[in-house]
C-alpha cells in the first residue's frame, strides 16, 4: 500500500460498546481515509448509521462529500479503513445500495416507465420478465401516479423537465428496494418550487418505506429540514498537527447532530422557527467558516451513535 | 422586423426558397453538361467524351434489358447485385466486429491494454497496400474483395465506437450495477443499446471508403460488378456506359445514406434530441 502508514489506536470515544453499535447499524464506517495521490481528502471518518435514519450530509464545496458517498457506493475504494453494510465489508456497487445523482441517473434511451422497470428487467430472464411484466408495470404506474406523472410514463428523459427527471430517478432507485439509498445533491439543479415539491415527495416515500437514506447536499437548510440526523464534513478545524506539514488537511466529521426521531418527517413549518435559524447559524460557523477553526476536541458530536477512534495517517500514495 | 432571406447568420430562406436552393447546383451541373455535350457533338458527331442523354439511355437500357449471350444474365443488374453483396457483407461484418471490439475495449481495462495500441497500429496500414496480399492469400474470387472492404472499415468503426463508449457518463455504469445488473448486463444491456445509433452513423460515414475499396478490388480482379464494368468500358472509351454507372453508384450510395439516417431517426428517437 505504498508509503502509507496508519496506526490505529483503538481508543474509542463517544460510545460505550463499539461492537454493539457495529452490529446494530446498517452502515458502519470506521477509520476511513481517502487520499488522491498526496492529497488527503477524508481524514479518519467514523460514522455509524442506524436503519431507517435519514442522514443528511453537508460541508463546504470540495470537502469530500461526494468522495465519501462514492466510497459507500463502492464506486471507489478507501485508502484504508472499513465500510460495512449490515456488518459485512462492501464490494463493488450492487443492488443493496441505490443511488440518485444530480444528473445521469436515468438512461437516456429508455422511456420513463422503462427506466423504472429496468432494474427488475436486468435481473430476470426474459421468460421470468414476461410472467411478471404486468404486475410490475402496474406497481410502477402507482408510483408515477403519486408523483403526478402518469401522463409522462412514455416520455424519454430529455422530454421531461429537471424536476420530473429527478422524480423518475427517485422512483427508479426505490423500485429496486435497496437497503440504503444514496443521494448526491439530487435536487441541486432544481428551482426552489420544484425543489420543495421533491423534498416533500421524498420524505413521504421515506416515511412509508422506512428506508435508510444517505443524503448529500450543499444546502444547509435542506439538510436541517430533511434529516433525522445531520452530519457536517469540513476541513476547517485545528488539531495538534502543524498545518504547514500537511499537503492539505483532510475533512473530518465536525458536526453530528440528532434532529428528530427516525420515521418522523419534519413539517415544513419548522423552517420558520427561531430554533431552526439558530441551528443553521451554528453549523455554518462550525463547518463552513474558514476563519473559525474548532479544535478536534470541541466538535459538536452529540448524536447518540457518534463515535471516534484515534488514529493517524502518515501521508503516502494511493495504490493505483 | 423580418429575417433576411438569404444572407447572414440569421437568414431564414423559408421552405420555397430552400428547395430552389437545393435544386440549383444540380440544375447547374446538368445544364453545363448538356450544353457542353451539345456543342461537342455539333462539331464532331462521333465524339465519345460527352455522349448525349439519348445515347446514354440507350446504352444503359441495352445492358439492363438484353441478356448477355454468353451467360444469359442482364449485365446491369448482375453488376449491381454482386457489388451490393460484396459491399453488404464487408460493411455488415465490419460493423458487428467493430461494435463488439470497440465497446469491450472501452469497458474492460484489461482488454483495453491488450488491444488498443494494436488496433491503432492496424488501422494505419493502408488497406489498398495489402490488397495484393489478400489476392495471393484468398485467391481472386469473392473472399478477398469482402475482406478488403472489411479491413478498410473495421478499425475506423472500432475506434469510433470505442470513443463513443468512453464518452458515456461513468455514472451510468454505477447506476446500472446498483440496479442489480451483472458486468455483462452493463455492457450489453446498458451500454450497447446506447451506442447503437452511433454505430449506424459511423457506418454511414464509412460507406464512402467501403465503395472505394469495392471498386478498386473489382477493377483489378473480377468478372462482374459495377467497378469491373466501369474499368472494362474504359478500354473502349465507352463514356455512354461509364457515366450512367457512376450516376447509378452515386444514387445507390445516396439512398443507403438516407436510409440509414432515417432509420436512426425513427428507431432511436432519443438520440438526436
Ligand atoms: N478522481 C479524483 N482525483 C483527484 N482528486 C479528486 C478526485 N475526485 C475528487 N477529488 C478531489 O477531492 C476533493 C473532494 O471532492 P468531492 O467531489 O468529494 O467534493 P464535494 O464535497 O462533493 O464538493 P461539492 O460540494 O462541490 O460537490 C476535491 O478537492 C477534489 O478536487
Ligand atoms: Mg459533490
Amino acid at each position: 500500500m505504498g508509503g502509507m502508514e496508519v496506526s490505529v489506536v483503538h481508543e474509542v470515544k463517544g460510545v460505550n460498546d463499539l461492537e454493539k453499535l457495529k452490529t446494530g447499524s446498517i452502515l458502519h464506517i470506521q477509520d476511513v481515509y481517502k487520499a488522491y495521490g498526496d492529497n488527503l481528502i477524508l481524514d479518519d471518518i467514523d460514522l455509524s448509521i442506524a436503519p431507517g435514519e435519514f442522514c443528511a450530509v453537508v460541508g463546504p464545496s470540495g470537502c469530500g462529500k461526494s468522495t465519501l458517498l462514492r466510497l459507500i457506493l463502492g464506486q471507489e475504494r478507501t485508502t484504508t479503513g472499513q465500510v460495512l453494510l449490515n456488518g459485512s465489508p462492501i464490494g463493488s456497487p450492487d443492488k443493496d445500495r441505490g443511488i440518485v445523482y444530480q444528473k445521469y441517473s436515468l438512461f437516456p434511451n429508455l422511456r420513463a416507465l422503462d427506466n423504472i422497470l429496468f432494474g427488475h428487467r436486468l435481473r430476470m430472464w426474459p421468460w421470468q420478465w414476461g410472467a411478471r411484466k404486468k404486475e410490475l408495470t402496474e406497481k410502477a404506474m402507482v408510483f408515477l401516479r403519486r408523483a403526478g406523472m402518469e401522463n409522462h410514463s412514455h416520455k424519454y428523459p430529455h422530454q421531461l423537465s429537471g424536476g420530473q427527471q429527478q422524480r423518475v430517478a427517485v422512483i427508479q432507485a426505490l423500485f429496486s428496494r435497496p437497503k440504503i439509498l444514496l443521494m448526491d445533491e439530487p435536487f441541486s439543479a432544481l428551482d426552489p418550487g420544484a425543489r420543495e415539491d421533491m423534498q416533500m415527495f421524498l420524505l413521504e416515500l421515506w416515511e412509508e418505506s422506512r428506508l435508510t437514506i444517505f443524503f448529500v447536499t450543499h444546502d444547509l437548510e435542506e439538510a436541517a429540514y430533511m434529516g433525522t440526523r445531520l452530519v457536517a464534513l469540513s476541513q476547517y478545524y485545528s488539531d495538534e498537527r502543524d498545518p504547514a506539514e500537511l499537503k492539505k488537511i483532510g475533512a473530518k466529521v465536525v458536526v453530528d447532530l440528532h434532529l428528530r426521531e427516525i420515521g418522523q418527517a419534519a413539517s415544513p413549518q419548522v423552517k420558520t422557527t427561531a430554533q431552526f435559524g439558530q441551528l443553521i447559524q451554528d453549523i455554518r460557523r462550525d463547518a463552513f467558516d474558514p476563519g473559525y477553526r474548532q479544535h478536534v476536541k470541541d466538535f459538536s458530536l452529540n448524536h447518540p451513535h457518534s463515535f471516534y477512534t484515534l488514529s493517524s495517517y502518515e501521508g503516502g500514495e494511493e495504490p493505483t | 422586423m423580418k429575417y433576411p432571406r438569404l444572407f447572414g447568420l440569421h437568414a431564414r430562406p423559408g421552405p420555397y426558397l430552400h428547395w430552389v436552393l437545393v435544386a440549383l447546383p444540380f440544375a447547374f451541373m446538368i445544364c453545363a453538361y448538356l450544353i457542353s455535350s451539345h456543342k461537342m457533338l455539333a462539331e464532331n458527331p462521333n465524339a465519345k467524351l460527352l455522349p448525349s442523354v439519348a445515347k446514354m439511355a440507350e446504352a444503359t437500357a441495352r445492358l439492363a434489358t438484353e441478356p448477355d449471350p454468353r451467360t444469359g444474365q442482364y449485365p446491369f443488374w448482375q453488376d449491381t447485385v454482386s457489388s451490393l453483396q460484396r459491399l453488404g457483407m464487408g460493411i455488415v461484418s465490419a460493423a458487428i466486429v467493430g461494435l463488439l471490439l470497440g465497446i469491450n475495449m472501452a469497458m474492460f481495462p484489461g482488454l483495453n491494454s491488450l488491444a488498443r495500441a494494436f488496433v491503432t497500429f492496424l488501422s494505419i496500414i493502408p488497406p489498398l497496400a495489402v490488397l495484393p496480399v489478400l489476392f495471393i492469400v484468398f485467391g481472386v474470387d469473392e473472399t478477398a474483395k469482402v475482406i478488403l472492404i472489411f479491413v478498410g472499415s473495421v478499425f475506423v468503426i472500432t475506434r469510433d465506437i470505442f470513443l463513443a463508449t468512453l464518452a458515456l457518463p461513468k455514472e451510468q455504469v454505477t447506476k446500472a450495477l446498483s440496479l442489480g445488473a451483472s458486468q455483462l448486463g452493463v455492457v450489453y444491456r446498458v451500454i450497447l443499446p446506447q451506442v447503437m445509433p452511433r454505430l449506424f452513423n459511423t457506418t454511414r460515414l464509412t460507406l464512402g471508403a467501403a465503395w472505394l475499396f469495392l471498386i478498386a478490388a473489382e477493377a483489378i480482379a473480377s468478372t462482374e460488378g459495377l467497378g469491373y464494368r466501369i474499368y472494362l468500358m474504359r478500354r473502349y472509351m465507352a463514356m455512354d456506359v461509364i457515366l450512367p454507372y457512376v450516376c447509378w453508384i452515386t444514387l445507390i450510395g445516396y439512398t443507403l445514406d438516407l436510409g440509414l439516417r432515417l432509420w436512426v431517426g425513427w428507431r432511436y428517437p432519443w438520440y438526436t434530441k
